[in-house]
């Protein structure tokens, strides 16, 4: 009775990838050392390139959950365009506000304090 | 199945009779149910709304207090644009067409039985029916010291994070609404995928149905943005975290930023279903094809996309930086592109067509009118020098207006013209819904031309009282407001009447238009088709030998 | 047609449930596709938070970096290591339901959990630490005012953040432990326990960000 629909094998299998426990493991000790090297390169002092790197490793971390620990590597087109969306909005948003803040024109610091004292 | 089953009173089985008695169709997945709950409970707020602005209107009337009974100060006169504004967009025009009709006619259209996630569309309505309640709330300050909102539907800070009014109760009412928009839009970009019928091809699919999904995505990816800038509102002032307050070393100018983020794609989630209204209409009673079906696919999907990048033409005088005014102004002028377009493809559909000038005809045409207005003084809003004069001013008020109401809900009325007998297996009086047509339309006008000019001469927005230099345009505005709200009503009215009582029974495709929704009963069965379609033909294939 | 309806409630474990409206292959698809539409949401949500952070931040470098220099860097990087590793275990437990093995779904996914809660007890460590010295909201000691605006932005994204992870530890036992305790998972349906993988991976994911961001880089 509750075998009577279709013995159809395509069910709950869009991939069909059954990933080993073992890949899983290889991904996180990548991921673990990963992050140790992000703490050790905040050690070294490279000026703003500090937040591009830790920004560039973040992402390699990222990117290996995202392709491996939530399959993304065997996903189609449209559910990829669904996945990147989101970055894409937020470089537009945080781009977007940039456009506007680091060129204004401020009054200097020291002319706000001198407004204060009066 | 059910060709033979009848009710008690020997009528033919429908989703409207199958289940009876208030409880089935307040706790109903079926997404035509789902329709109507979301159309009665959009409709009472769009009345609330329109009172506030009738309202204000009649304040405005005259120069000096003209109903100083009712708006006792500035403060009220405040509370009612606020109220005007969050009413009308985040409870009746936000979930407008797409939570009625694109609930009724997505599965339809592409051939499904319902959505993808039935019982996600009704907690979609139960998050909204939440959030107004909330919303409502804040407006009738039950709370000691806290008095109603009269920020504006913006809620800019600082003042919104520091004035001692129920601001943190009625952004999380809106907050719980984006919820409730987040998870419709989110529903209808899986059945679109999914559940399309054998043989519905994307390319195959009613301009309805693309505009649909361009307004999914962007409500889906677009609201969470506004939800956590709401957030951080109550943040500020409950923690006092300073990310908008100056003398803490922040931004007021980031909320700002935030919240057009969202608010202007918003005002796609509102037009873009109308366009796809307008889209099955114009070919409908011009018996010929849609023209340029591909470019008006493109165009939809393009004004999307654009619509992300041009925020900040809100916030030209709000001391962003010349460098940002200029590049928002520039790609603010490239997404009137896609809208122009489709323009052309309306208007070249009707063209040699052969006219029939029913009542949601009369509408899409309107539409296309009003619109035309609509774009083109948004193009002068977009002109930094120009912007500069006409920010904050009644020009402003009077181009959104054509946008929101010549636009989404003229729309929303000619849908709901055009696809009564479907719905609700009746004909209308096509004569009582042309008065009321008349009306609506030289009422809205009367209202906003006014408007222009007002702002022309520099009326600003938000104010409660001006020089007797004014007044004229202001009293013929309020005239057209109120006959704008009379069209509206007799309209609305009529269509209820129709439902309830009418006698004519709709057939199954009454104005022989090619589409899914149209093969089936009037109205139809709770699983919508008998059995599966299989589609083969093109969507707009009137006038041609495939059409029956 | 509709006769299966009666049949519906009868489902044998590891069967997909019956569903009027979608076969099983469409409903996987649309689970599938609805979850990460989901997840999408959620991370712009905390993108409204990395903006205002990157704002702040350019504003404020100098606060920024004598404020981040007083988190404490060992039990930030420890929840790293705790979050990724319960990211691990989720994963895992996605592969033992699709081989059917619902004993492998519950220990993994019990593992996950019991990171979220040494995540949180980790955080709120944390929390308590800067209450104690005045840098809490409520408590604030305003002689901190320079690393008030580092703290708001921290304490939300944190904040919000840690409510995830509670919010994904209730997804993986109701709709993970739960049914696995059952016997309810197999190669032929196991969408459950992906979707609530899925939903972890990201509080994860969010982590991997706000780690350097407000640890490292400050």
């Amino acid at each position: 009775m509750a075998h009577a629909h279709s013995h159809d094998h395509s069910h709950g299998h869009d991939d069909g990838h059954v990933v080993p426990e073992a890949t899983f493991l290889k991904i996180l000790i990548a991921l673990l050392v990963l992050t140790v090297i992000t703490v050790l390169a905040a050690k070294v002092d490279m000026g703003k390139w500090n937040i591009v790197g830790a920004m560039v490793i973040a992402s390699i971390k990222a990117s290996l959950v995202i392709l491996v620990f939530m399959h993304g590597k065997y996903e189609n087109r449209i559910l990829w365009t669904y996945i990147l969306i989101p970055f894409i909005l937020l470089a537009i948003l945080i781009g977007g506000v940039f456009t506007d803040d680091p060129f204004r024109s401020h009054p200097k610091p020291v002319e706000v304090q001198k407004l204060k004292a009066t | 199945m059910s060709a033979h089953a009848t009710t008690a009173h020997n009528e033919e089985l429908n989703y409207l009779n199958w289940k009876t008695g208030i409880w089935s169709w307040l706790s109903s997945t079926d997404h035509k149910r789902i329709c109507f709950l979301y159309l009665f409970t959009i409709l009472i707020f769009f009345f609330v709304g329109g009172i506030a602005a009738l309202l204000m209107r009649l304040e405005l009337a005259t120069t000096g207090p003209t109903i100083p009974s009712v708006v006792t100060s500035p403060h009220i006169y405040n509370v009612l644009f606020t109220l005007h504004g969050v009413f009308m967009i985040f409870l009746f025009v936000v979930p407008g067409i797409p939570a009625t009709l694109g609930n009724f006619l997505i599965p339809l259209m592409i051939g499904a039985k319902d959505v993808a996630f039935p019982r996600l569309n009704l907690f979609s309505y139960y998050l909204y029916v939440i959030g107004a309640l909330i919303g409502a709330l804040s407006l009738w300050n039950p709370f000691s010291g806290l008095t109603a909102v009269d920020t504006g539907w913006t809620f800019y800070a600082p003042y919104s994070t520091t004035t001692g009014s129920s601001v943190s109760l009625m952004v999380f009412a809106a907050f719980v609404l984006g919820f409730s928009s987040i998870l419709t839009g989110l529903n209808f970009i899986v059945t679109i995928h999914q559940l399309r019928a054998p043989g519905m091809t994307w390319m195959r699919l009613p301009v309805f149905i693309w505009a649909s999904y361009a307004t999914a995505i962007i409500q889906t990816v677009a609201t969470p943005v506004v939800g956590m800038t709401l957030l951080l509102i109550i943040a500020e002032r409950v923690f006092g975290a300073g990310i908008f307050d100056p003398t803490k070393g922040g931004d007021p100018v980031l909320m700002e930023h935030l919240f057009w983020f969202y608010s202007h794609p918003v005002v796609y989630i509102m037009v873009l279903p109308a366009f796809g209204v307008v889209g099955e209409i114009i070919p409908v009673f011009s018996r010929k094809p849609l023209f340029g079906y591909k470019m008006v696919v493109l165009s939809s999907m393009a004004i999307a996309a654009v619509g992300f990048v041009v925020w900040a033409h809100h916030m030209f005088v709000s001391g962003i930086s010349d460098f940002s005014a200029i590049f928002f102004s520039l790609v603010t002028f490239l997404v009137a592109i896609p809208t122009a377009i489709k323009v052309f493809n309306w208007v070249s559909t009707m063209y040699k067509g052969s006219i029939s000038f029913t009542t949601p005809m009369l509408y899409a045409m309107a539409f296309v009118f009003l619109f035309m207005i609509a774009g083109t003084t948004g193009i002068y809003l977009a002109m930094l020098g120009v912007d500069v004069y006409y920010h904050d001013t009644y020009f402003v008020v009077a181009h959104f207006h054509y946008t929101i109401q010549g636009g989404a809900v003229i729309g929303l009325i000619a849908a709901l013209h055009y696809w009564f007998p479907k719905m609700s297996g009746k004909m209308y009086n096509e004569t009582l819904s042309k008065i009321a047509f008349a009306l609506v339309f030289i009422g809205f006008n009367l209202t906003f031309i006014p408007q222009f000019i007002l702002g022309m001469d520099g009326m600003p927005r938000r104010y409660y009282n001006y020089p007797p230099e004014y007044q004229n345009m202001h009293t013929l505005s309020t005239i057209g407001a109120f006959m704008n709200g009379v069209g509206y009503t007799f309209a609305l009215v009529n269509l209820l009447m129709t439902a309830l009582f009418g006698k004519v029974k709709a057939p199954r495709n009454p104005y022989n238009s090619v589409g899914l929704e149209w093969q089936t009963a009037s109205p139809p069965i709770h699983e919508n088709f008998p059995e599966t379609p299989v589609v083969d033909k093109d969507p707009y294939h009137y006038g041609t030998p495939a059409h029956v | 047609m509709s006769s299966h309806a009666a049949a519906a409630h009868e489902v044998a474990p590891g069967d997909p449930p019956h569903i009027h409206h979608m076969d099983s292959a469409t409903a996987y698809g649309a689970a599938k596709l609805g979850m990460w539409l989901f997840l999408a949401t959620e991370i712009l949500l905390f993108a409204v938070m990395f903006c205002s952070f990157a704002i702040m931040r350019y504003y404020h470098l100098d606060a920024f970096h004598k404020a981040s220099h007083n988190l404490n860097l060992y039990a930030g990087a420890f929840n790293t290591a705790v979050l990724l590793f319960s990211s691990y275990t989720a994963a895992v437990a996605v592969t033992k339901a699709q081989r059917g093995d619902n004993r492998g779904v519950v220990v993994n996914f019990g593992i996950s959990i019991l990171c979220g809660f040494i995540f949180l007890l980790v955080k709120g460590y944390e929390y308590s630490e800067k209450a104690h010295h005045g840098m809490f909201p409520f408590v604030w000691n305003e002689s901190f005012g320079d690393y008030k605006n580092f703290l708001g932005i921290y304490y939300c994204m944190t904040g919000l953040h840690a409510l995830h992870v509670i919010i994904g530890m209730v997804v993986m036992y109701i709709y993970g432990v739960r049914p696995a305790l059952k016997n309810r998972y197999s190669g032929r349906y196991y969408t459950p326990v992906e979707l609530s993988a899925l939903y972890w991976h990201l509080v994860d994911l969010i982590w991997i960000y706000l780690f350097p961001l407000l640890y490292l880089v400050g």
